[in-house]
């Protein structure tokens, strides 16, 4: 496995960083005290784990005025994701369910 | 597997199914059919009828017949709109059925991503989905 996939796959195994980098994924960016409202840690811990994941280039910190807004960057998955063979894979997964379905078909 | 031509690229998946392309077809072009392998949709087999692919991951594609050949061939587009251009998709999805002596064979060519379009896909959301549940697995695996 490549270096940069290990370090992203270490810095994702933790749940709470993983937990919120996906929120960052899902609803935008967002400042550390929202984050901490919801992460059920405290938030010199969310600081600790949003460092991380900003070393792995997974998120990117904006800072307005005593507010540090984080947001996350897809980007940096791009090495994980290839487009081509997960879209293969999904093909492949769905000719699985037109076999059976098929199978089950008349005539 | 993967090509790569010129601006674009296509994925190519190819399989050997022990029915005749009559069956296949059906399956291909009747949207309760389509429905049990690919997705809920709006499809009709007629040149130019525009209809919507939804994803259970709540993604919707938006589609358009581009080749009708019944039993033999089936074109239509696979676009995905997406606020961010790099999660934006514009490709062409050409099924094709060859007879064969035990069946046929099922050509699936999916063309058109961008080369630098490493994130897009139609289901890029359910890849995500199963990316994140992948990634407990895959962690167990490595130190």
């Amino acid at each position: 496995m490549p270096k940069t996939h290990n370090v992203l796959f270490r810095t994702l195994a933790d749940p709470t960083r993983r937990a919120l980098f996906e929120r960052l994924c899902r609803e935008g960016e967002q400042t550390v005290g929202a984050l901490t409202a919801r992460a059920g840690v405290s938030q010199p811990a969310v600081s600790k784990h949003l460092g991380i994941l900003k070393q792995a280039g997974l998120v990117r910190d904006r800072h307005e005025g005593r507010q540090t807004h984080y947001s996350a960057q897809l980007g940096a998955l791009a090495p994980l994701i290839d487009w081509t063979s997960q879209m293969a894979g999904f093909w492949r997964s769905r000719f699985d369910r037109l076999e059976d379905l098929l199978k089950r078909m008349d005539q | 597997m993967n090509e790569t031509s010129g601006e674009t690229r296509a994925v190519v998946v190819e399989r050997d199914i022990p029915y005749p392309p009559e069956k296949i077809w059906r399956a291909l072009t009747q949207p309760h059919l389509i429905e049990e392998w690919l997705m809920k949709n709006d499809f009709d087999p007629v040149v130019g009828h525009r209809f919507n692919l939804r994803g259970d991951w709540g993604g919707v594609l938006d589609c358009e017949v581009l080749a009708v050949e019944p039993n033999k061939m089936l074109s239509y587009t696979w676009n995905f709109a997406h606020a961010d251009a790099a999660f934006n998709l514009r490709s062409v999805v050409t099924f094709t059925l060859t007879p064969t002596s035990t069946g046929t064979r099922l050509r699936m060519e999916q063309s058109g991503f961008r080369p630098d379009q490493k994130q897009a896909y139609g289901g890029a959301k359910a890849g995500w989905q199963q990316f994140f549940a992948k990634l407990e697995q895959v962690l167990t695996r490595i130190d």
